[in-house]
């Protein structure tokens, strides 16, 4: 009887240790990216560099369509495995997020569904649709990978976990109040034995950044972006508690990490109400800033606030990105972060020590003075005015979640510009402000140009600028140690670029990208991934 | 949050009927919109196109899916919210001077069903440090429920994710310029191009608002005949020396397609600078001025518009 007690204690681990072995080792994540794509950046740092190079200046000319997979019509097939809470029926699906490889097999998403793809052929393997309760869909961003099993988030807020091998699902937990009109699209990260989870919601709601064990689904801990009780940091910068806790600063774009500084590293989104701050004067921490957290505890390490009291709803949602570089003949830590508001910040991505401030977005027009810790005053008078006034970029900003990209070969940060240009009317005049995105009327007037914009990390000064067409860059950006960046156009082309100077060297119309290209090899030959809407294209060299 | 790239720019070199044509697309209807010029905030509403371009329909606002109450409950609660809450949470719900907070944005209100989160806190008032505190009040379940259904009713007229149920309209007044500082601005720096007896005869009676008229004379739309903006064209210059003129249909870095007068089209290949290709875009004036007007400018010139009849 002992001997078999013994027996069993000394098999358990071994037992335990099987149910999050093989599969995806977290570990794999802190390589730089090269032969998976297996977090949303690719690897952990947001530069979206890949270090493949047999696509180069050179040989892009002779890429070829290797496969097309169309996701409509596969709802329903033997392979589909249902689930969820409500009674929400499949509708057209379009994928918005990162596309997973990992061990031959792509995992994609869209709001509600999860597939996975032969990377081979793009034949499917198994399909998972989630029956949501409804809420608000604009998409979803990807699935996260822990060993053998994927995470995803659903519209109505619950944190999905599936069997990568088989697509059965192993719990759902609600991550964010549905009454309050949350809803959620993040693709989470796995960062080690945490899995970071964000959530949106557009209503005068807290934001809130949550770390869940990927093995159980239990709660780790829960970070608040506004100040949720009295004595709370960042009170000071908001009229009352009750304005604080309903005052948004949203967590819906993945962030990076730095495994040395163990810092979770992530912007947030906008102040609510979005438009009418006149009930929430003060700088309004920590929305619309970078935040760095350390991952195990969720303790904030630093911040600094990239739009101060937004009035536009210029959420500071971009993808920071991490740089090793020197400034001032001195190694730093660095991070760098191109806004939606249309200014580029780099910082010390130890402490947060603020390095450089530049405006990119040639024709924004809100800001009023910079102070001397780097932040940018807001003009007021670029507020939501009665009479109208006229506001540079407009509500969908200078760029957006869509990511940017970096390479450490040229220097240059690559970002989309969007200069347009709104007139911006107040439409309620009560003193105690809107709500949500409420009380303000927008009308389009032109714009001065869509460019993909070249910015030197250490200055913010921009080293070149390509016009793009059909209204610019729309999905994101991948730079590679072949000296190429891709990105598409917003008249149907994939392009790649020389990383230089931005001449186009390879496209083929396949319509308007609706994610960012990813890289990785698969049986030693590197592959192109893009979407356009439901339909996935994967270009390689033979 | 909202996300996407709704806007779509009318570059330089870009085109207004694209433009218009893949803002409609994107399914939402442009606020103030303006007769040819870009519908620029289509999409808006349904926040539909967060990503990429293309939008899934938006399912179920607000998240909280419920039948609708019975109004002669409604309106008992409608009552009773007057005489017990409306002093301190508003007749609108959004909180009252005497600090009572919104309830069209209370975790409380938003997660109850019929009354029984609301209850707890009538019958036992609240004292929240760092919150203004309520007193108990004293009123039976079937008041509350009326309340609660009241409330609920309200919270039903929200209109999409971020927008907060519709107040009673305010009449609001554009028209805050100098017409005589307006007059002056537009003789020096508009009449090489327009006049007020000439294309702009009657364009203080155009548009349905000051507010329309606004933003279409900001976006260069309102000149020309009739307000009709002409179409971007362009000459694309062979290397044989031939050159082609048309109305552009699409232009990228890689073709060029122009409509010819007899309705059909050619498209040319483009590598670099060959073939020449000039755009000529009516509006470019225009949107070249986008970043040197003052909202003063703006709002003058606006209030001496509304006057040429």
């Amino acid at each position: 009887m002992r001997i078999l007690l013994l027996l069993t204690l000394a098999v358990l681990p071994a037992l335990l240790a099987a149910q999050s072995s093989g599969g995806l080792d977290p570990a794999v994540l802190l390589k730089p990216l090269a032969d998976n794509w297996a977090t949303y950046s690719g690897d952990y740092t947001g530069k979206r560099f890949s270090s493949l190079t047999q696509i180069n200046r050179n040989t892009v000319k002779n890429v070829t369509l290797s496969w097309v997979a169309r996701l409509n019509g596969t709802a329903g097939s033997p392979q589909s495995i249902v689930g969820g809470v409500g009674s929400g029926e499949y509708t057209n699906v379009t994928v918005k997020g990162f596309v997973l490889y990992f061990d031959e097999t792509l995992y994609v998403t869209s709001a509600d569904h999860v597939w996975a793809l032969d990377a081979r052929d793009g034949r499917l393997l198994w399909h998972y649709f989630w029956r949501t309760r409804g809420g608000t869909h604009t998409g979803n961003r990807g699935v996260a990978m822990w060993h053998n099993y994927l995470f995803f988030e659903t519209p109505d807020d619950y944190l999905v976990s599936l069997d990568a091998r088989t697509g059965k699902e192993r719990w759902h937990v609600e991550i964010a109040d549905f009454d309050q009109q949350y809803f959620s699209t993040m693709a989470p990260v796995v960062v080690g034995d945490h899995l970071l989870v964000g959530t949106g919601n557009d209503l005068d709601a807290s934001g809130f950044l949550q770390s869940y064990d990927p093995e159980s689904g239990k709660l780790q801990w829960k970070f608040y972006t506004v100040p949720m009780n009295p004595g709370d940091p960042g009170l000071e910068t908001w009229p009352s508690l009750d304005a604080a806790r309903h005052g948004g600063g949203q967590v819906w774009i993945p962030g990076s990490y730095d495994p040395e500084t163990k810092l979770y590293i992530f912007g947030t989104g906008n102040p609510t109400p979005g438009y009418t701050g006149v009930g929430r004067k003060g700088d309004n921490l920590f929305t619309c800033s970078v935040v760095a957290l350390h991952v195990d505890t969720g303790k904030m390490a630093w911040y600094f606030q990239t739009s101060v009291h937004d009035t536009h709803d210029w959420d500071s949602t971009q993808t920071p990105v991490l740089i090793d570089g020197i400034i001032n003949g001195r190694q730093r830590k660095l991070v760098s972060t191109a806004e939606r508001n249309g200014y580029f910040y780099t910082l010390d991505r130890v402490t947060g020590e603020h390095i450089v401030t530049a405006k990119y977005g040639s024709t924004s027009n809100w800001a009023k003075s910079v102070r001397p810790n780097g932040v940018v005053e807001p003009d007021p008078l670029k507020e939501a005015i009665i009479p109208g006034s006229l506001v540079s970029p407009v509500e969908s900003g200078v760029t957006n979640w869509p990511p940017p990209a970096y390479s450490p070969e040229t220097g240059l940060f690559y970002v989309p510009e969007h200069n347009g240009f709104n007139m911006l009317y107040l439409t309620d005049p009560d003193p105690r402000g809107s709500m949500g995105l409420g009380g303000k009327s927008v009308s389009g007037v032109g714009s001065a140009g869509d460019f993909l914009t070249a910015i030197d990390y250490k200055t913010g000064r921009v080293v070149w600028r390509k016009p793009i067409s059909g209204g610019g860059v729309g999905a994101g950006l991948l730079a590679t140690a072949g000296g190429l960046l891709f990105g598409g156009d917003g008249s149907g082309n994939l392009m790649a670029l020389d990383s230089r100077d931005g001449k186009p060297l390879w496209h083929t119309r396949i319509g308007n990208a609706s994610n960012a290209p990813e890289t990785y090899l698969l049986d030693g030959r590197q592959q192109l991934l893009i979407a356009v809407g439901d339909t996935l294209y994967a270009f390689t060299l033979y | 949050m909202r996300s996407k790239m709704n806007f779509i720019g009318l570059g330089v070199l870009f085109l207004a009927s694209v433009a218009v044509q893949r803002g409609a697309q994107r399914g939402g209807t442009a606020v103030l919109p303006v007769p040819g010029a870009p519908t620029a905030q289509a999409g808006q509403r349904g926040g539909a196109a967060r990503g990429g371009g293309q939008g899934a329909p938006t399912q179920g606002f607000p998240a909280q899916q419920r039948p609708p109450g019975d109004a002669g409950l409604i309106s008992r609660g409608n009552t009773l919210y007057g005489i017990h809450c409306r002093s301190c949470h508003g007749a609108d719900l959004r909180g009252g001077e005497q600090g009572g907070p919104n309830l069209l944005r209370s975790e409380v209100t938003m997660n109850d069903q019929s009354g029984e989160l609301i209850q707890p806190v009538i019958r036992d008032g609240r004292r929240n440090s760092g919150m203004p505190s309520m007193p108990p009040l004293d009123l039976s379940m079937d008041d509350i429920r009326a309340i609660a259904e009241y409330i609920h009713s309200v919270l039903a007229t929200a209109r999409g994710q971020g927008s907060p149920p519709p107040g009673p309209p305010v009449a609001l007044n554009v028209l805050v310029g100098d017409a005589a500082a307006g007059r002056a601005y537009f003789e020096a720096k508009c009449a090489s191009c327009h006049s007020a007896t000439g294309d702009l005869k009657g364009i203080g009676s155009r548009f349905a608002n000051p507010a329309q008229l606004q933003n279409t004379w900001v976006a260069g739309g309102a000149g020309g005949r009739g307000g009709v903006t002409s179409p971007v064209t362009a000459t694309v210059t062979l290397p044989t020396g031939q050159k082609v003129d048309g109305r552009v249909i699409r232009s990228d870095d890689f073709i060029i397609t122009l409509g010819m007068p007899d309705g059909t089209s050619r498209s040319f290949r483009r590598d670099g600078d060959v073939p020449k290709v000039e755009i000529h875009n009516p509006r470019e004036g225009h949107l070249k001025l986008l970043p040197g007007y003052t909202d003063k400018d703006i709002h003058d010139v606006t209030a001496y518009l509304v006057t040429v009849k």
